[in-house]
C-alpha cells in the first residue's frame, strides 16, 4: 500500500504531550499510507489519539518525532510559514465544532482561504465562495452569518470554506459529532460525492454506521494503529438519502 | 498576500466591533485634540504678541535700564541703573540715524475733569512720541515741539480715559486738572488696544515731558527711552549709535558693562515669545503624555482583544493565514483606528479651539504642519503599541488558539 505516489506518507510518527512532570504519548510510532481517492474512516475510543493524528496531518501541529510526507513532500521539516501555505493550499480541514468566524457572513467566512492565497495570477474569490457554497446546497444562504444557520447549515459552511481552494485532500475530525442522523447522512453523502469525483478524505468518527460510509477503516487504540481494514460492505449514503422520507429533521 | 487585502480585514473586523473601536480610539481622540487645542492656544499667543508688538511702531530703538542678561531679558532695573531726561535729550541731539527721540516718564496721578475722577499715568513724552508709535489722534492735535520747549500744560487723552471721564461730551477744549494743576486738553488718541503684556495701551495721558517733570511731582522714573529711524535698514547702525552715545553720557570706561539695553522690535519681540514658547512646548508636552496614555490604552485593548480573538486567528491560521499576515491584520487594524482616532480628533481639536475662542477670547491658531504632526503622531503612536499585541497574535500556534475557549 506504501507506494511512491501515496497522499500521506507517515512513517515512526509519535507525539508527546509533557503536562508538567508527565507526559502523555498521545500518538506512539504511527505508520499510516494514504493513497490518492481514498476515503478513510479513522475510529477508537476517546483520547486514542485520533483528534491528534488529524490535527497533525492538517499541518496544524507538529509530530514529537517520526516523518510526515505530504504528496511527497517532507513537511515535518517545513517551518511555520511553509506549514500556513500547505494549509491554505493543499488541505481542507473539517472541525467537529465548525470553527467559523462569528458575525461573519458565509459567504466571507469561505472566502477567507482565498485571502490567504498567495499563488499566482488573481481570481474572482466572491465567485469561486459562491460556487462553493452551491456546490454544498447553500445557494440561498450566502449571506446568513453562522448564529442565523442550523447546525447542518454551519458544517456545511465549513466544508465548503474546505473546499473552496480545491485541495486534494480532505481532513475531518468528527465532522457528524455535533449533527443529527439525517444532517449526518446528508454530508456523508456529499463527502462521497466528492470522493467520487477524485478527493481524497480522511474522517475521524464514532459511530460505525458513518465510518461505513468510508472504504477503508483505521482502529486506534492508545495511540497505535489496532486494526487498518477495507470495508466490506460500504453504505451508500447518496442512495440512502434518496430513499428517506423528506422533511423529517432539518 | 497583498495588503489591500490586508487592510480590507482589517477595516471588517473594525466595523464589526464598534465599541470596542470606539474605546481603542477614544484615548487617541482625547490626546491629539488636547495637542491640537494646546498648541494652537500657544500659536495663538504668539500670533498676539506679534501683532501688539508690530502697534507699538516701526523701525522703533528701545532703550531700557539696567543692564541685559543673555537671552535678552532686561534684569530688574536697579537704583544704579537708570535713565535720564539727559539721556533722551543727547539722544535727540547727536544720534545721527535716530530720526525720532522721546523719552518716557510715568507719572502716576489723580485725574479729574468732565464726570468724575480717574487715576492714570500721566505719560511725559516729547512732541516726537506719537510718530514713533505711529499713533494717531482721532480728535483734535498733538502738542509741538515749541510746546514741550515752553512747558505748556497741554494734554492728549488715551481712549480709556475719555470714556471714563467725558462719556457723553467732547473732551476737547476742556480741562482736566491733574494732580491739582490743570491741563487743557487738545486731542484724544486713535485706540490702540493692549501692550504684549496686556496692559492697557489707552488708559493713558499724553503730556510735555518737560511740563510731567516740573509740574507733577511725586514718583518720577524713565521707564523707557524710545527712538525711530526712517529706515528698517538703519535700525542695527540706530542701534550701534545709541550704546556708544549712552555709554558716553554714563561715563563708562571701557571695561564697565552697559547699565541699560538696546532693543530692536525684533528683539523685544522674541523676549516675549520666548515666554510662550516655553508655555507652548509645556502644553504640548502635557497633551503628548496623554497621547501616550492613549497609545497605552491601544495596546491594552488591543492585548484584550488579541486574547479574545484567540480562536478567530486559530481559525485564520488553521485556513494558511502566515504568522506575518496575522501580525499585518493587528497592526493596521491598530493602525488604522489610531489613524482614525487622530482625525477625529484633529476636528474634536479644532472645535474645541473654536469653543475656547469663543468663550475666553483667547486667540488660537492650527496650523497645517500642527495638524500634519498631530496625524503622523497619532499613526506612530498606532505602530509602536500595536506591535506588541500583533506580534502576540502572531506567534500563535494554529492548534494552540483554535482549542482556546
Ligand atoms: N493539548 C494537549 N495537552 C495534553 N494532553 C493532550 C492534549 N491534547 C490531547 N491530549 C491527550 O492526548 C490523548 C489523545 O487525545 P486526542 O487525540 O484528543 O484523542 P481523541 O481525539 O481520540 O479523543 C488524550 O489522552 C488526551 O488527554
Ligand atoms: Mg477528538
Amino acid at each position: 500500500m506504501a507506494d511512491s505516489q501515496a497522499v500521506i506518507r507517515i512513517e515512526e510518527l509519535t507525539r508527546t504531550y509533557s503536562e508538567g512532570d508527565t507526559a502523555v504519548h498521545a500518538l506512539r510510532h504511527v505508520d499510516l499510507s494514504v493513497n490518492p481517492g481514498e476515503m478513510l474512516a479513522i475510529m477508537g475510543a476517546s483520547g486514542s489519539g485520533k483528534s491528534t493524528l488529524m490535527n497533525l496531518l492538517g499541518c496544524l501541529d507538529r509530530p514529537s518525532s517520526g516523518r510526515y510526507r505530504l504528496d511527497g513532500l517532507r513537511v515535518d521539516e517545513m517551518n511555520r510559514r511553509e506549514l500556513a501555505d500547505i494549509r491554505n493550499t493543499r488541505i481542507g480541514f473539517v472541525f467537529q465544532g465548525f470553527n467559523l468566524l462569528a458575525r461573519t457572513s458565509a459567504l466571507d467566512n469561505v472566502e477567507l482561504p482565498l485571502l490567504y492565497d498567495r499563488r499566482g495570477p488573481k481570481v474572482d474569490r466572491v465567485k469561486l465562495a459562491r460556487a462553493a457554497l452551491e456546490r454544498v446546497g447553500l445557494a440561498d444562504r450566502l449571506h446568513h452569518q453562522p448564529s442565523e444557520l442550523s447546525g447542518g447549515q454551519q458544517q456545511r459552511v465549513a466544508i465548503a470554506r474546505a473546499l473552496v481552494m480545491q485541495p486534494a485532500l480532505l481532513l475531518a475530525d468528527e465532522p457528524t459529532g455535533n449533527l443529527d442522523t439525517r444532517t449526518s447522512l446528508e454530508v456523508m453523502a456529499l463527502f462521497q460525492e466528492l470522493n467520487q469525483a477524485g478527493m481524497t478524505i480522511l474522517l475521524v468518527t464514532h459511530e460505525h454506521d458513518i465510518a461505513e460510509c468510508a472504504g477503508r477503516l483505521v482502529e486506534l487504540r492508545d495511540g497505535k494503529i489496532l486494526r487498518d481494514q477495507p470495508v466490506e460492505a460500504r453504505r451508500d449514503a447518496v442512495a440512502e438519502l434518496r430513499d428517506l422520507p423528506a422533511g423529517a429533521d432539518e | 498576500m497583498n495588503t489591500l487585502v490586508l487592510i480590507r480585514i482589517a477595516l471588517r473586523s473594525i466595523r464589526k466591533n464598534k465599541t470596542r473601536t470606539l474605546l481603542t480610539m477614544l484615548g487617541i481622540i482625547i490626546g491629539v485634540a488636547a495637542v491640537i487645542v494646546m498648541v494652537a492656544l500657544g500659536q495663538g499667543a504668539k500670533e498676539q504678541i506679534r501683532s501688539r508688538i508690530d502697534s507699538l511702531g516701526s523701525n522703533l530703538v528701545v532703550i531700557t535700564p539696567g543692564a541685559s542678561k543673555s537671552g535678552g531679558v532686561s534684569q530688574g532695573a536697579g537704583s544704579m541703573n537708570r535713565l535720564t531726561l539727559l539721556d533722551a535729550e543727547t539722544l535727540t541731539r547727536e544720534s545721527m540715524w535716530l530720526s525720532s527721540v522721546s523719552p518716557l516718564i510715568v507719572a502716576p496721578a489723580h485725574a479729574v475733569g468732565g464726570s468724575g475722577n480717574w487715576r492714570v499715568g500721566v505719560s511725559g513724552v516729547s512732541a516726537e512720541y506719537a510718530t514713533i508709535r505711529n499713533w494717531e489722534v482721532s480728535a483734535g492735535r498733538l502738542f509741538d515741539e515749541t510746546e514741550v520747549r515752553a512747558m505748556r500744560k497741554v494734554c492728549v487723552l488715551g481712549k480709556t480715559v475719555v470714556d471714563n471721564l467725558f462719556a457723553e461730551q467732547d473732551p476737547v477744549g476742556q480741562q482736566i486738572i491733574l494732580r491739582d494743576v490743570p491741563f487743557e486738553i487738545i486731542g484724544v488718541l486713535e485706540p490702540k488696544g493692549q501692550t504684549a503684556e496686556g496692559r492697557d495701551q489707552d488708559d493713558t495721558i499724553l503730556a510735555p515731558y518737560t511740563t510731567v517733570k516740573t509740574r507733577l511731582a511725586g514718583r518720577q522714573f524713565i521707564p523707557m527711552i524710545l527712538g525711530a529711524t526712517d529706515n528698517k535698514a538703519d535700525v542695527p547702525a540706530a542701534l550701534t549709535e545709541a550704546k556708544a552715545i549712552l555709554r558716553e553720557t554714563h561715563g563708562l570706561a571701557s571695561y564697565d558693562d552697559d547699565d541699560f539695553t538696546v532693543r530692536d522690535q525684533n528683539e523685544l519681540a522674541e523676549t516675549a515669545e520666548g515666554a510662550t514658547e516655553v508655555m507652548t512646548l509645556l502644553l504640548a508636552a502635557i497633551a503628548g503624555v496623554s497621547l501616550l496614555v492613549g497609545g497605552i490604552g491601544i495596546m491594552n485593548i488591543m492585548l484584550v482583544s488579541v486574547t479574545e480573538r484567540t480562536r478567530e486567528i486559530g481559525i485564520r491560521m488553521a485556513v494558511g493565514a502566515r504568522g506575518g499576515d496575522v501580525l499585518m491584520q493587528f497592526l493596521i487594524e491598530a493602525i488604522v483606528m489610531s489613524l482614525f482616532g487622530g482625525l477625529i480628533g484633529v476636528a474634536a481639536g479644532y472645535g474645541g479651539s473654536a469653543l475656547l475662542e469663543k468663550f475666553t477670547g483667547w486667540d488660537t491658531v492650527i496650523t497645517p504642519q500642527l495638524v500634519a504632526i498631530s496625524l503622523g503622531f497619532s499613526a506612530a503612536v498606532g505602530i509602536f503599541f500595536g506591535f506588541y499585541p500583533a506580534r502576540k497574535a502572531a506567534a500563535l500556534d494554529p492548534i494552540e488558539a483554535l482549542r482556546y475557549e
